[in-house]
Parts: C-alpha cells; sequence; structure tokens
C-alpha cells in the first residue's frame, strides 16, 4: 500500500482539510507557487497567522516549501493531494459496492411482487 | 452517486436507484432487506441485523470478515416519514464507540426512479476527519458510517 495512504497521514490530511481557510491557501496555490507574504495579503490575516496555517498544512503533506534566500515559498504537494484523492475513490467504491447490491436487490424486490 | 463534505462538519451522498421511494425505502429499514445489501466488501456478512424502524426504535448491525473479526454499528431512530425521510443517529463499535453521527436520509421520486440524499452531520471538524480517513476499508458502516457515517 502506497505510504502516503496510511491512516495517521490521512488523518492530519483531512483534519487540514477541514479548516476553510486552509482550503482557500490550496486552492490559491492551486494557480502557482506563493510566498507567505503572497498569501496573507487577499486573506487579511497576519504573517504569523497565514504561517500556522501553512505548518499545519506541510505536516499533513498537501504543501511543500523551499527555500529562496530568506523566503520560502510555498507550494502544493502533489503526492499528498493525491493520496486525499486515492482515499476519497477507495471510500466511493466502498458506497458503489452496497449501492450496486441494493439495486439489484431492488431489481428483485419488483420481480417478488 | 456523488460524495462530497459541505463546511466542517456534513458529508453528503447522493444516489440514483431505478425504483420506487417505497422501496428503497423499504430496503433500507426491513432487516431482512438491509441484510442482503448493506454489506461492504466482498465475503463481509451481516449476521446480526436489529432494524425497529420508528421513532426511539433501535438500529444494530454486525458485520463478520471472511477471516474472523468483525465489528457492530448501533443507533436510535428519531423520526421517520415512510417512503420519504428518515432521520436517525449512528455510532460504530470498532469496539470504542465513535462519537454520534446524525444522518437524514431523503428519497425523492424522481422519475420512475429515486433520488436519495444522505446528509451526514458530525459532531467537529476532527469527528469527520477520522471518519473520513478512517477504516472505510469496512464498507457500509462506514459506509454508513464511513457512509453512514463516513466522508
Amino acid at each position: 500500500m502506497n505510504e502516503a495512504l496510511q491512516t495517521p497521514t490521512l488523518n492530519s490530511a483531512f483534519l487540514a482539510l477541514s479548516d476553510p481557510t486552509r482550503r482557500a491557501i490550496l486552492a490559491r496555490l492551486s494557480q502557482g507557487e506563493a510566498t507567505v507574504m503572497e498569501l496573507a495579503a487577499p486573506f487579511e490575516m497576519t504573517q504569523p497567522a497565514v504561517s500556522r496555517h501553512l505548518k499545519v498544512l506541510a505536516g499533513a503533506g498537501l504543501i511543500t516549501r523551499r527555500a529562496e534566500g530568506t523566503k520560502r515559498p510555498c507550494r502544493l504537494s502533489k503526492s499528498g493531494l493525491e493520496a486525499v484523492d486515492q482515499w476519497l475513490a477507495m471510500l466511493r467504491d466502498a458506497l458503489s459496492n452496497n449501492y450496486d447490491r441494493l439495486d439489484h436487490l431492488l431489481v428483485t424486490m419488483k420481480s417478488e411482487k | 452517486m456523488t460524495i462530497k463534505t459541505e463546511g466542517d462538519r456534513f458529508v453528503v451522498v447522493t444516489r440514483r436507484f431505478a425504483a420506487s421511494p417505497e422501496a428503497v425505502y423499504r430496503a433500507h429499514t426491513e432487516p431482512a432487506l438491509v441484510q442482503r445489501w448493506m454489506l461492504g466488501p466482498e465475503g463481509w456478512t451481516m449476521p446480526v441485523c436489529i432494524n425497529e424502524a420508528r421513532p426511539g426504535g433501535k438500529i444494530r448491525y454486525e458485520w463478520k470478515m471472511p477471516g474472523g473479526g468483525g465489528f457492530y454499528l448501533t443507533g436510535e431512530y428519531m423520526e421517520l416519514e415512510p417512503y420519504r425521510r428518515i432521520v436517525h443517529v449512528e455510532r460504530m463499535h470498532l469496539p470504542d464507540p465513535t462519537p454520534d453521527n446524525h444522518v437524514e436520509t431523503r428519497f425523492v421520486a424522481d422519475g420512475d426512479g429515486t433520488l436519495m440524499t444522505m446528509r451526514m452531520t458530525l459532531p467537529d471538524a476532527e469527528t469527520r476527519s477520522r471518519m473520513l480517513a478512517s477504516g472505510m476499508e469496512h464498507g457500509m458502516e462506514a459506509s454508513y458510517v464511513r457512509l453512514d457515517g463516513m466522508i
């Protein structure tokens, strides 16, 4: 199994995604790399507040940061986001299995009438 | 089927079925029918299915997996409007109980079929995160927790 699909990582990823500001930050980063200063501006937040959110996102493996002088620009982590996608796909499959069975049952119920 | 999160505490699942709201509702509330589909992964069975479809009625589903082991879910019905709407709470026992998942399921006629919308409300964002990230492999419970409860 993909290491990123392990539960502790996914827990932290979903928890990171549960905050609307962090989702907005990810949406912004989907347009490209950005620095803390660039991220703070549209959210009317202080840089330390943005930094705290970035720390959560980085800890959950959803973004990566690189050093560029004194700046540390952030970008989306493809592998982290793919792990979340894969997990949701597995969940959808589990539910789909049940509902596919229910489809068959409903056909049977009609013929049993 | 669609499954999506809303806000920080909700998970909404929608699915269309090619049968009447009455049939889909019955398949969710009659134990002999529930046992035939709410099974999760291949090979799982539901040897115990208690489903008292009345306000205050109990729910208890026990799943058994092929290699032994399993888990169960308990819940209580709050409101039932036959063939249209079900409101219940449930929690999984793994074996410690998970926080209550409040579930409202609606069945609306859609042409010659039924559109089902299941809206799950978790106590807080962290619980939802755990639900989404843990044990969905168990299938419906999760399916329903994970589905009935579960993104």
